[in-house]
């Protein structure tokens, strides 16, 4: 009796296992794959105005990217608002993998040349992993091409030098809200005077906001730890709009910063936002994929 | 004896269940865009699909984000822009194989089928009627189909700057080998 009970028993529930399939989603039998989500696309591109954002270019990317900085707004019309005079960064950066990208640029401002690393050390994810947030190491080298200001002494190379090391900290809080978090230290070799420091520490703050699919607003604030640079220089602040049309990312930006550098925005920015000195500029960047990264099919 | 004969039944029917369904997690998912400017391809080898051979229903599963593009950028637009994959992260089909009973699925030989049944991209809805083959070779099934979606029926918007970049066709490809599912 006992075994006959059994048996109904299993008889109905492999029924009702059969009679569960119906009407359900056949893909539940397979159960749910757990997989691991990376953040994408926090920022539109690898800059955030002046900053470098946690994006990194994919591998196999070479971007090209022509940046302008126009005189200050309060110029008048006589300078006509600044659009006269006009400074310039060229640069290409490249991928080298997806989490490490290089760059070289040249820029008109104390004719410079600079280079610099990035890498992707934390990505932020969920699911089967999960990482709150996205963490870049970045590090850069800018040597001063311009004449010595003192030709008359003993000039050295290293003293044409300055570095920069950040840690990039971001979170893309939603599809159109991402924020970044950047310790930076600038070290330079020769300072005008004793009263400032070769080793200027400065916290970044920077942000985007999408407002429509393509257009997005972006800001960027560096605070410069007291009593480390002269008197005349202030601290970055810079608003802009990123724009993307196809192929390309416009952005464009109001800025008081006129060089576009590391150690030239964060520890030389003279203008005042309040006084007018602000600069209308542009990044434009081109990418072109020198290299097929597809993954094959699995066998 | 009575007892014996039922445990067999019931371990046949639960196995017989088991044996019409047949799977796979990484079938190929591939589109075709042929715009005056540019073509552009994408491909997705993390397809999932189930087909039902007792009853033909069939679904798929595609993850948006496991399309890949030559064009690193242009893969980003793709999710960030078009098919939005935040917030629609897949794109499914359930269906019907209207013709199942003229499949025989323990023969080998290439049958066709006709498919019925109900797409959702973007978090768009549409029905469908794609027709394909059904390809048995050993154990293995292996689905194939090609059909046509167009961007605006699922409500992506295309800009007109890039108009001229993205057809308003966009050829499918499907091709997944299936593998029976055992429980």
């Amino acid at each position: 009796m006992r075994k006959k009970a059994f048996l109904l028993f299993a008889l109905f529930i492999s029924a009702f296992a059969f009679a569960q399939d119906e009407g359900e989603s056949l893909l539940d039998l397979l159960g749910e794959e757990e997989t691991t989500n990376y953040a994408s696309a926090s920022f539109k591109t690898t800059r955030i105005i002046n900053a470098q954002s946690i994006e990194n270019v994919a591998e196999g990317v070479l971007d090209f990217k022509i940046s302008h900085r126009f005189g200050r707004v309060n110029g008048g019309l006589g300078e006509f608002f600044g659009l006269d005079q006009a400074t310039i960064r060229l640069g290409l950066d490249y991928g080298i993998t997806d989490r490490l990208m290089i760059g070289i640029g040249r820029s008109t401002v104390q004719k410079a040349i600079d280079g610099f690393a990035k890498y992707k050390l934390l990505r932020q994810s969920s699911g089967k992993k999960n990482m709150p947030v996205t963490l870049s190491l970045y590090s850069s080298i800018m040597v001063n091409a311009q004449q010595w200001a003192n030709p008359e002494r003993e000039n050295y190379f290293s003293s044409r030098l300055f570095f920069t090391h950040q840690i990039l900290i971001g979170r893309k809080f939603s599809s159109g809200t991402s924020l970044m978090l950047m310790p930076t230290l600038v070290h330079r070799n020769l300072v005008e005077s004793t009263a400032v420091e070769n080793d200027v520490y400065a916290l970044g703050i920077g942000g985007r906001q999408k407002l429509t699919n393509r257009l997005a607003l972006t800001f960027e604030y560096f605070y410069v730890l007291p009593d480390q640079i002269s008197e005349i220089h202030t601290n970055s602040l810079s608003v802009g709009f990123d724009i993307e049309t196809g192929g390309h990312v416009f952005q464009l930006h109001f800025t008081n910063s006129l060089g576009m550098m590391d150690k030239q925005y964060i520890t030389e920015t003279t203008g005042e936002w309040g006084a007018g000195d602000i600069h209308f500029g542009f990044n434009i960047s081109r990418v072109f994929t020198l290299k097929d990264t597809r993954p094959k099919p699995e066998e | 004896m009575k007892t014996i004969a039922t445990i067999i039944l019931v371990a046949l029917t639960t196995a017989l269940s088991a044996q019409s369904k047949y799977f796979t997690r990484n079938g190929t998912v591939t589109f075709f865009s042929s715009a005056p400017m540019e073509d552009i391809t994408a491909e997705n080898y993390n397809a999932t699909a189930v087909l039902d051979a007792e009853t033909g229903a069939v679904e798929f599963s595609v993850l948006m984000k496991s399309f890949n593009f030559k064009k690193a950028l242009m893969q980003e637009h793709f999710n960030e822009n078009y098919v939005e994959s935040d917030k629609f992260p897949k794109t499914t089909f359930k269906g019907k194989v209207l013709n199942m009973d003229d499949i025989d699925l323990s023969k080998e030989g290439s049958y066709p089928a006709k498919v019925e049944g109900e797409m959702t991209i973007h978090g768009v809805t549409q029905k469908i009627a794609p027709e394909g083959t059904i390809v048995v070779k050993g154990e293995q099934v292996i689905l194939e189909s090609k059909f046509i979606v167009k961007p605006e029926d699922y409500k992506i918007e295309i800009p007109d700057v890039v108009r001229e970049k993205i057809a308003k066709e966009i050829e499918v490809t499907v091709k997944t080998d299936l593998e029976p599912l055992k429980r």
